[in-house]
Parts: C-alpha cells; sequence; structure tokens
C-alpha cells in the first residue's frame, strides 16, 4: 500500500487547491479528536465524545456554509460530532481544547458543558446540547424566520441516525414541509449505523432515512459521506437548491465511527469501518495532488500545534465556583 | 370591562404593534378559531401550527434564537408535558452558552380546574415548571394583570411561562385596562369573532396603552392583621371571597396575589407573615413537592421566630387526575368552603 502509485490521469472534479485544504482540515479535525481522546486518558478532561470518522463530510460542510450573525447567514444546529465543520468554519482548535479540560476559558459553555457542545452566536452556531434530538425541533424555527426574511440564509440542522427515532425527526419533517410554507432547510443525518452500542439495523425497518422525506414532498439524498469529493459535490447541489428554491432537503451521508459513541465505551479506534483521511489520501497521492511525504508532515505540523495548544490549555485555570450563578438570564440591555 | 381571554387578546395585539411580535403559534390561534378559548382572535400574526406541541415549543425557540419575538400557545397544560426537556433547553440556553444566546419567547398555556375538564384539561402546571430554572413564570387571576404581565413577558429578553387560569379566562375584570372602551357590548362588537363565516373578519382594536405589571411583583389585594393567605390564579379570587366572610367573625385576612411565581415577591411574603405571624398558601397543584411547599419551608426557615402558628399548605390532592363527576373534582383541589376553613383554622390555631 504505500509503494509508489500509480499517477491516475482523469482529473479530481475538484481544484486540487480546494482538496488540499480540505485534507488538511479533516486532518486537524482528526488530530484534535485524538488529543481529546488522549486528553481523556490522561485525566485532563471528564469525558469525551465527537466525530472522528465524520471529516469527510463535516469538513465540505464547513467550508459551503454562509458564515455569520443574523438571517442573513446559515444556522447551525448541530449535534456533538461536529468539529470538522466547526473548524473549517475557521475556529481555533484551542477552543475544543479548553472545552475538553472545562476551563473558564471555554468559549463555548465558560467549563459546563461536555466536550465538542460548540456555541457561536457570531457565527449562527446554536449551542448543541446532549440530547440528540432536540435540534431537529428548533431548525424549523430559524428556518421560518429566514423563510419571511428572504435572502440566501438557510438552516442546516445535523443529526445521527439513532436519533432519527426519536418524534423530533418526525416533527422537522411535518414542520419543514407544510403546504404552502416550505422551510429553507436542510436536513442532515450523518448515518454511522449505530446508537451508542445498539445496531441501526436491529430497531429501525426503514433500510434508506431519506426516505421518510419522500412522504412530505421532500426531495432527498443518500450519499457516500466518507467520500469528501462525493460530499462536497452533494452538499453543494443540496445547499443550493435550499438557498435558491427556499425549501427543504434531507441529505443522509453514510459515515464511519471510528472511535466509538464516547469515552464511556472506551474511545478505542475501530479497525473495522472505513477511515475517510486514508481513502481520501490514497486517492490524492493517485492523482498527484499531495505526496505522502506532504501529507505526513500535514498531520505532524497538526500533531505539533494541537500538542503546544493543549499544553497552554492544562495551565489554564477553572472557572471560580461562583460563575454558576452568571447568565441564568440574559441581562437587560 | 374585559374578560382575562379579551385582555389576552389585547395585549398580544398591543405587543404585535409595539413590541415587536412575530408569532402566535399554536393549535388552532389563527383562523377560523382563534384559540379554543378566544384569546387570540383577530390578531395578525397568528397562525395555525402542526397538532404537535414539541413542534411548536422547538419551533418557539428557534425563532427566538433567529431575532424574532414568539409567543407560542400550549392549547391546555395538560399537553406540554411532553415538551419538558425543551422547556428545560430554553431555560438553559443563555447558561449553557454562558450567556452568549439568550431566548426571547413567551408560552402561554391554560392551567387549572374549573371548566369540568377531567382528566386531561384540568391539570395544573406550577409545581412544574417551578422546577425548571432559567424561565420567569407569572400567573394572573385579573384581566389587567394578565395585560400587564403579558407585556412585561413580551419585552423581557428571557423564556417567560405564562399560565392561564382556565377558570378565570371568561371572568370580567373590576379595572379597565388602560384605553379600553368602558362599554362591554362595545368592546365585544369591536374584537371578538361573530359567529358562523369570521374569515373575512377583521377586529376594530381599541387603542389599548402600554400598561406592564413587573415580573416578580405580588399585589396586596387585601390588607389584614390575623393571617396572611398568598394564593394565585383561581385561588386567588376564592382566598378574596373567603377572607371578605370571615370579616364577620372578626378574623381579619390578609391575601397577597403573588402573580409572579419566578422571581416571586418575597419581600412582599415576609412583611406581611411578620406582621401577621400566621401564613396560608393556597394553590390548586397537587401537594406533594408543590410551590407552595417550598413557600412553606423558606417561611419556617426564615421567619420562624416571627410565627405563631405553622406556615399550612392548601393544595390540590396528590392524584392521577382530576374526576369528571360534580363531587370528584369537588373534592380534588381546593373550593371555597376548603379555602375558608383553612383560613378560620389558622387563624384560631392555638399552641
Amino acid at each position: 500500500m504505500r509503494g509508489r502509485p500509480t499517477l491516475v490521469k482523469e482529473p479530481l472534479p475538484l481544484d486540487s487547491k480546494l482538496l488540499v485544504r480540505m485534507h488538511e482540515l479533516m486532518v486537524e479535525a482528526r488530530v484534535l479528536e485524538e488529543r481529546l481522546i488522549q486528553m481523556y486518558r490522561q485525566g485532563h478532561g471528564y469525558f469525551w465524545i465527537g466525530g472522528p470518522g465524520e471529516e469527510a463530510f463535516n469538513v465540505p460542510l464547513g467550508l459551503l456554509m454562509k458564515k455569520g450573525q443574523g438571517l442573513d447567514f446559515d444556522y447551525l444546529h448541530g449535534h456533538y460530532r461536529q468539529s470538522g465543520t466547526v473548524l473549517a468554519l475557521g475556529e481555533d482548535p484551542i477552543g475544543a481544547l479548553r472545552q475538553m479540560k472545562s476551563t473558564a476559558t471555554d468559549p463555548y459553555s465558560g467549563g459546563r458543558n461536555f466536550a465538542s457542545h460548540f456555541s457561536k452566536r457570531e457565527w449562527n452556531i446554536v449551542p448543541i446540547s446532549s440530547p440528540i434530538e432536540v435540534q431537529y425541533a428548533m431548525a424549523p424555527g430559524t428556518a421560518l424566520a429566514q423563510r419571511r426574511h428572504g435572502g440566501e440564509g438557510i438552516t442546516i440542522v445535523t443529526g445521527g441516525d439513532a436519533g432519527t427515532a426519536e418524534g423530533d425527526f418526525a416533527t422537522c419533517l411535518v414542520w419543514s414541509s407544510r403546504p404552502g410554507s416550505e422551510l429553507p432547510i436542510l436536513i442532515v443525518v450523518t448515518h454511522n449505523q449505530w446508537g451508542i452500542s445498539t445496531a441501526a439495523c436491529t430497531q429501525q425497518g426503514c433500510k434508506i432515512i431519506a426516505d421518510r422525506g419522500k412522504a412530505f414532498g421532500i426531495q432527498t439524498r443518500t450519499i457516500d459521506g466518507n467520500d469528501p469529493i462525493a460530499s462536497y459535490l452533494e452538499l453543494q447541489k443540496a445547499m443550493g437548491y435550499v438557498r435558491k428554491e427556499r425549501k427543504p432537503f434531507l441529505l443522509e451521508a453514510n459515515v464511519s465511527r471510528l472511535y466509538g459513541h464516547s469515552s464511556a465505551s472506551g474511545a478505542n479506534f475501530v479497525t473495522a469501518e472505513q477511515d475517510c483521511i486514508v481513502e481520501f489520501e490514497k486517492k490524492l497521492e493517485a492523482h498527484g495532488v499531495l505526496t505522502r511525504a506532504e501529507m505526513d508532515q500535514v498531520r505532524a505540523r497538526w500533531s505539533e500545534e494541537i500538542a503546544a495548544k493543549a499544553r497552554q490549555v492544562r495551565d489554564e485555570p477553572l472557572p471560580e465556583a461562583s460563575t454558576i450563578w452568571k447568565h441564568i438570564y440574559a441581562e437587560d440591555r | 370591562m374585559a374578560s382575562m381571554a379579551q385582555a389576552i387578546r389585547l395585549a398580544l395585539h398591543y405587543a404585535e404593534d409595539h413590541l415587536g411580535v412575530t408569532d402566535v403559534l399554536g393549535e388552532d390561534v389563527g383562523l377560523p378559531l382563534g384559540g379554543v378559548f378566544t384569546a387570540t382572535q383577530g390578531l395578525k400574526t397568528a397562525w395555525n401550527s402542526p397538532l404537535d406541541e414539541r413542534g411548536i415549543i422547538g419551533c418557539a425557540i428557534g425563532l427566538a434564537l433567529a431575532g424574532q419575538r414568539p409567543v407560542a400557545e400550549i392549547q391546555f397544560c395538560d399537553y406540554i408535558y411532553n415538551t419538558i426537556d425543551l422547556l428545560k433547553l430554553a431555560g438553559n440556553t443563555c447558561w449553557a452558552s454562558n450567556g452568549d444566546w439568550n431566548v426571547p419567547m413567551v408560552v402561554r398555556t391554560p392551567v387549572g380546574s374549573g371548566i369540568r375538564g377531567s382528566i386531561y384539561h384540568s391539570h395544573s402546571f406550577d409545581a412544574t415548571m417551578t422546577h425548571i430554572p432559567g424561565w420567569k413564570i407569572v400567573m394572573p387571576s385579573t384581566p389587567l394583570d394578565a395585560y400587564g404581565l403579558l407585556l412585561s413577558a413580551c419585552q423581557d429578553r428571557n423564556p417567560v411561562m405564562v399560565l392561564e387560569p382556565k377558570a378565570l379566562l371568561r371572568m370580567k375584570g373590576e379595572e379597565l385596562i388602560p384605553g379600553e372602551p368602558g362599554d362591554d357590548r362595545v368592546l365585544s362588537k369591536m374584537i371578538d369573532a361573530p359567529l358562523g363565516d369570521r374569515m373575512q373578519w377583521k377586529p376594530q382594536w381599541p387603542d389599548v396603552q402600554a400598561y406592564t405589571v413587573p415580573i416578580g411583583q405580588g399585589k396586596l389585594v387585601r390588607p389584614g392583621t390575623d393571617l396572611t393567605v398568598v394564593s394565585y390564579g383561581r385561588t386567588l379570587p376564592l382566598s378574596v371571597k373567603a377572607a371578605q366572610a370571615l370579616e364577620s367573625e372578626g378574623i381579619s385576612a390578609e391575601v397577597i396575589d403573588l402573580r409572579s411565581l419566578w422571581p416571586y415577591d418575597w419581600e412582599m411574603i415576609r412583611e406581611s407573615v411578620k406582621k401577621t405571624g400566621r401564613a396560608l398558601y393556597v394553590n390548586e397543584d397537587t401537594e406533594v413537592t408543590n410551590f407552595g411547599e417550598h413557600l412553606v419551608r423558606r417561611t419556617v426557615e426564615e421567619l420562624f421566630y416571627e410565627l405563631l402558628a405553622p406556615p399550612r399548605l392548601l393544595a390540590g390532592k396528590f392524584l392521577p387526575g382530576i374526576g369528571l363527576a360534580d363531587p370528584l373534582e369537588m373534592a380534588s383541589v381546593p373550593q371555597l368552603p376548603d379555602v375558608t376553613e383553612a383560613m378560620r383554622a389558622l387563624a384560631r390555631e392555638q399552641p
């Protein structure tokens, strides 16, 4: 596998600059997640949950989002496997490290919430919460505001396949497709085949989750979320449709879950599932976009950089006990 | 005078025109019905939602996050229970994001007994709601207070729950809402939807004015010296009636309408109990882990040496539901004779 690759002549359907950028962000996200797991193992965090294995889908999603605050920009109602998206939007990985360490400097929750529970109003990133379904009930609200506002801003909601068993997923389909009041919303399901330890195929009879959208007249598509190129192109199409037509789109992306559900199940690397970075790197190498050495360098650089950030975070103070009383209510402006 | 349902309608109309309310959403709140209690008739931003309480609360949260000002209705509080984790989410979003996001939404829901609503149209929600931090919670007992509290709720930057005592929704007030025509028939003609086809009907809104009741402020409804009765919602007018009746027995009861359950006016309760030495809390939610129990606990802990008798709670029986037959409902939640007797007993209690 490590031998000299044969160069493939046909060009990849995306510009090589973009491919390099996507690779860079996918590696950054993976290295970050692996560092978070290591922090957990070393006692620098109580709990890890995150998204290694979803980078090939999450990075293109972040790159294609219209970043900003307010109705003209995209709202993200994400879930806790979304680090690739947040990094692709331009977030400094140190924020995730701080949240992992529960420091006072944690930019998303001030030391209150688990790892990967991002929140950033400045970029319309709605606070991620641990319930795996509530985002599907909330997202129609921002989408409705955007329907009225017009323009090109859309709402994006993501969740996992197991969470689609909850009623909130049905709520999202119903509220997004009310006749005459269809919403500009991209409904995403990242399908990793698992709900903690329970195999999806033992719980849901529907073979293709995206098919559930068809009953509501919603455009649907099931894609290979382990392929960043396919993900980019399919997301571009789906988001373009939602932006222009102001109608819902249900996108199901088949992805891997490379370190299990969370630290509660050990967070050990799973060899049986496809690793999107390995596959992508094979492709990049075969097409002469990047050499093995260059890609190794990318990983080494991020490993070093994120390790340095983790060292910095290690010495930052925890929140003061008295801060528990802060922000129960928003103060009057 | 306006009924409480009319007062709510007038408040929402004012809030649409002056306070930036963008959506009055819920089941049957728009045309043709305008709400099962008529509270949303004629409102320009009212729209009918799917029959999906989680969708209603979820959508309201999303609207609020997107800078809108939604007022969501859950048709009966008995049906709000499947939204509790979303209420929790609305209440924790500001705190969980360390102050980055806030959720300026209002939820209104009719509560309590008094319309022969049987098991699923009689429940209260104050005991459960006061277990959910991050919300402000109000419960008016008069049309004017309903108007004033709603205007405050619609200006708050935080989620506000408005519990509407359904037994009082059709009761007329004794005070005019500023700008309300004095003649009930005139008001009705202006803002009550006609029977039959109303799809083309438009209300003629009176020029109602700003009037707010600050959230957290109780109202001393009736001064007295022998005991303090703290109540809200349906049992508040019963407490006033009982106090009036007990006057002839030489018992002078001070009655406080709490109006806001969170935050609440402890200052007012404390001053009153320090004066009377006796406290009775009255509400109709089930009595185990009842909000009144919290008030009793605080009274004991903070005012113990001021007390002449143990503080008491009169609340609904701890039952799975309220039965439909008259004797069942009467026996399940406090009625006038129960309130009167509880007040009398407490006033006369000696060590």
